[in-house]
């Protein structure tokens, strides 16, 4: 296991305390103590006859100055599952950078500190990452133990269900930053696990109400052969049956992804693709279910007729983009970009928005103590304002965040549902996903 | 024939009563485009466009200066201001700021200029009439609204994402204090007496009520409206009237603005005007209030006394700012 901290976040600065063991199968902490510091940038200058005469302090207090004592301290403590198993994606420009999420949490960290200054906290991050689950949960069973409850967690749906039962006896909550699975939401769904990670049948309905303001109804439905791509195919065909569209035909693509780059590989897959899509009945769009991204770009214009292809390619729903500048989203991209040197991914956000919540609830409640933190998270009280042009907030009854979810393609928005026209008696928000009347979870009404 | 003649003569004193009341009426309202990179002018008489201005790159906030034959205007993407003649619309000059300038305001005395810096954390303080930075002072993340308390002493600043409003000595740029609002405060606006300042909070969907001289939050106002979700309701630009007596919100994507009752802080009325509205500017004699509604590209028209939407009039895409200008007394 290997064990490192630092001021910095970068594996470089590792200083190795244990017995070494091959770098992804230990964990590593990183330690990031972002506590950061307003140099005053005054100039004296002179001002015109009857104006204020400039000084040289700043309006804010002296972050570097303030005694460590004095600052109510709040550690975030994020854990990523390395998925060894997980195939890289298709196009070279969606690989993941070796800091997806880990930078969101920074610049949340970051803004959360910058109000921490005015109100004397101060929010550090800790990183521990690990290839074995079990090795991941007892890491985390033990740092929430020396006090670190709040836990931002980028791990598969099996890992975050043993780490919310590791810890479901100490105050403490973590927060699904990554997994999409219904299940966690719903029979599986856990009092102490947040998901700022939408739904599967959040990200299908986006989609699925845009096509019903399209009027695209008419749907060929190609899925993948992972057990998530399944799971993806079952939200499709439920936000179908919700919006009112007809799948015309599935169709099964099985197919051995092999080596992620080849040199060559277009001239067969102009090849297939067309063959594959061949003899479906009439349909307005192709519906990709691909989650790993392994095939489904392969899809737009190689069909057998001219459509439109959405899903996991094409036209996808997310909840971030690298793109989008709406809402004062050009200054959070642009604070992202200067801090991570690349544009914001999704994890990245569902990241920032986890860190921002526990941020959120300390600055309203003025404490530390998750005693006090945790509840005011779950209460109606809790809204955050996350560059979604409305508050985000949380669901009562399976800790679900509600927000609008961007429909987009690689480059450019296209539009943000809830689309206008999908009403709801308490918000338009919930009419993307499981509603509390068709809930499973039970958990929450203790 | 005596009847004929009378009804002549009344028919031309008519005219050149409304004439001479349309002189004395007629401003020119000013209102940045943020994506034409535009201002619009509109004759207050008239309610029509009479002129357009081009300006730099996505033009927000703006206001008046030198006595009113300013109208300075941020151009936030090409991180500057610009000043042009608020009479003959030319342009006079640039102005420095911090990157992507967003609201600017002017020390009572007419100088210096305050403009918060979206994307630095910084308000600059901008001498207009030198043309140079002054200063930079440290704020939160975000700084958006900027007030300035009527005896020129305090300044306003709020930061979207710290959501606070942070009071700062406008002479000295020390920290008075900080108070924590809803999330993401917009504009800072103080009652003419300067006793409270009043704190629109787009997604809380608040006005906090900040008591100057204490800094005690002395009450929220909340808004309700039938057949709209509270998601929907983003308070962004206040104005006061001059007695003090009456506040006008605007709601966003409501799509109407709120009169206040300041005295009680309760709603009398909410006003339909047009998508997403943001922000407010009275005439100088507060008959009217104009609108700034960004995504239906106009400008509504309230009559203050009435309570009433009169007109809309189409400006340029995604009207942002507005201000009115006072008759100049160099005009002939």
């Amino acid at each position: 296991m290997q064990v490192s901290t630092g001021s910095a976040p970068r594996p470089a600065r590792s200083v190795a305390r244990r017995p070494r063991v091959p770098f992804l199968r230990g964990i590593r902490l990183l330690s990031a103590s972002l506590l950061l510091t307003f140099p005053a940038l005054a100039l004296p200058a002179g001002a015109q006859d009857g104006a204020p005469a400039p000084a040289a302090q700043p309006a804010a207090p002296d972050a570097t100055a303030a005694a460590e004592e004095t600052f109510l301290k709040i550690p975030i403590l994020m854990a990523r599952e390395i998925r060894e198993g997980r195939l890289p994606p298709l196009s070279l420009l969606d690989i993941p950078p070796p800091d997806d999420g880990v930078a969101g949490a920074k610049l949340a960290i970051s803004d959360n500190n910058t109000t921490g200054r005015f109100l004397k906290q101060t929010f550090t991050l800790d990183v521990v990452q690990s290839a074995v689950p079990e090795d991941l949960v007892a890491e985390i069973k033990k740092r929430v133990g020396e006090g670190l409850p709040y836990v931002v967690a980028d791990v598969s749906a099996d890992t975050l269900l043993k780490i919310a039962d590791a810890i479901k006896d100490t105050d403490a909550v973590v927060f699904n930053t990554s997994a999409p699975d219904e299940v966690l939401r719903e029979e599986q769904c856990r009092v102490n696990v947040k998901h700022t990670a939408p739904s599967r049948s959040m990200l299908t309905d986006a989609i699925g109400q845009y096509m019903a303001w399209k009027q695209w109804r008419k749907w060929a439905l190609v899925i993948g052969p992972t057990p998530e791509d399944k799971l993806y195919a079952d939200a499709v065909r439920r936000t179908a049956k919700r919006f009112g569209h007809k799948i015309v035909e599935e169709r099964t693509f099985d197919y051995d992804p092999g080596s992620r780059r080849a040199d060559g590989g277009f001239e067969q897959v102009q090849q297939q693709i067309p063959s594959f899509m061949q003899g479906l009945p009439d349909h307005d769009v192709v519906v990709v279910a691909d989650e790993g991204e392994l095939f489904g770009e392969y899809f737009p214009y190689r069909t057998w007729i001219p459509r439109p292809v959405i899903g996991t390619a094409g036209l996808v729903a997310t909840p971030w983009h690298p793109a989008i500048e709406l809402w004062g989203g050009t200054q959070f991209q642009n604070r992202f970009k200067r801090l991570a040197g690349r544009t914001m991914r999704p994890l990245d956000y569902n990241v920032w928005v986890a860190v921002r919540s526990v941020g959120e609830a300390a600055t309203r409640t003025n404490t530390n103590d998750p005693k006090v933190l945790i509840p005011y998270m779950r209460s109606a009280e809790f809204e955050l304002a996350a560059f979604k042009g409305q508050k985000v907030t949380y669901r009562a009854w399976n800790g679900q965040l509600r927000q609008p979810i961007l429909v987009a393609t690689a480059k450019m928005l296209v539009s943000v549902s809830p689309q206008p026209g999908f009403l709801h008696q308490v918000t338009e928000l919930d009419t993307l996903g499981v509603d509390q009347p068709e809930t499973k979870c039970t958990a929450f009404k203790k | 024939m005596t009847t004929q003649r009378q009804g002549r003569v009344l028919a031309l004193a008519a005219s050149l009563l409304v004439l001479a009341t349309s002189n004395a009426l007629a401003y020119n309202v000013f209102v940045s485009n943020e994506k034409d990179n535009t201002v619009s002018v509109i004759d207050s008489e008239t309610l029509e466009v009479v002129h357009t201005i081009k300006t730099g790159n996505r033009p927000r906030g703006i206001i008046l200066g030198n006595d009113g034959k300013w109208v300075i205007v941020s151009v936030s993407d090409d991180h500057k201001l610009q000043v042009f003649d608020t009479k003959t619309f030319e342009f006079i000059k640039d102005l420095p700021s911090g990157p992507d300038p967003e609201l600017p305001i002017l020390h009572t005395s007419g100088n210096p200029l305050y403009v918060s810096n979206e994307d630095d954390n910084l308000v600059t303080v901008v001498d207009i009439f030198k043309g140079i930075i002054v200063t930079d002072v440290p704020v939160g993340v975000e700084p958006e609204g900027m007030g300035m308390s009527p005896d020129g002493k305090i300044l306003v600043n709020t930061s979207e994402t710290t959501n606070m409003a942070h009071f700062i000595d406008a002479h000295t740029y020390k920290s008075i204090d900080n108070v924590l609002v809803d999330n993401r405060p917009r504009v800072a606006e103080f009652t003419p007496d300067g006793s409270q300042v009043w704190v629109s909070a787009e997604i809380g969907g608040t006005v906090t009520v900040i008591d100057t001289a204490t800094r005690k939050v002395l009450g929220k106002i909340n808004f309700e409206i039938q057949g709209i979700t509270k998601d929907a309701i983003q308070p962004v630009g206040v104005r006061i009237t001059r007695d003090g007596k009456t506040a006008f919100v605007a709601l966003g994507p409501a799509n109407r603005v709120a009169v206040v009752d300041v005295a009680t802080r309760k709603v009398l009325k909410y006003l339909l005007v047009g998508q997403r509205v943001w922000n407010l500017g009275f005439t100088p004699d507060e008959r009217l209030l104009f609108t700034t509604n960004g995504t239906s590209n106009d400008v509504s028209v309230i009559d203050v006394a009435a309570q009433k939407v009169i007109k809309s009039i189409k400006v340029g895409r995604y009207p942002w700012g507005v201000v009115v200008a006072p008759p100049r007394a160099d005009a002939n």
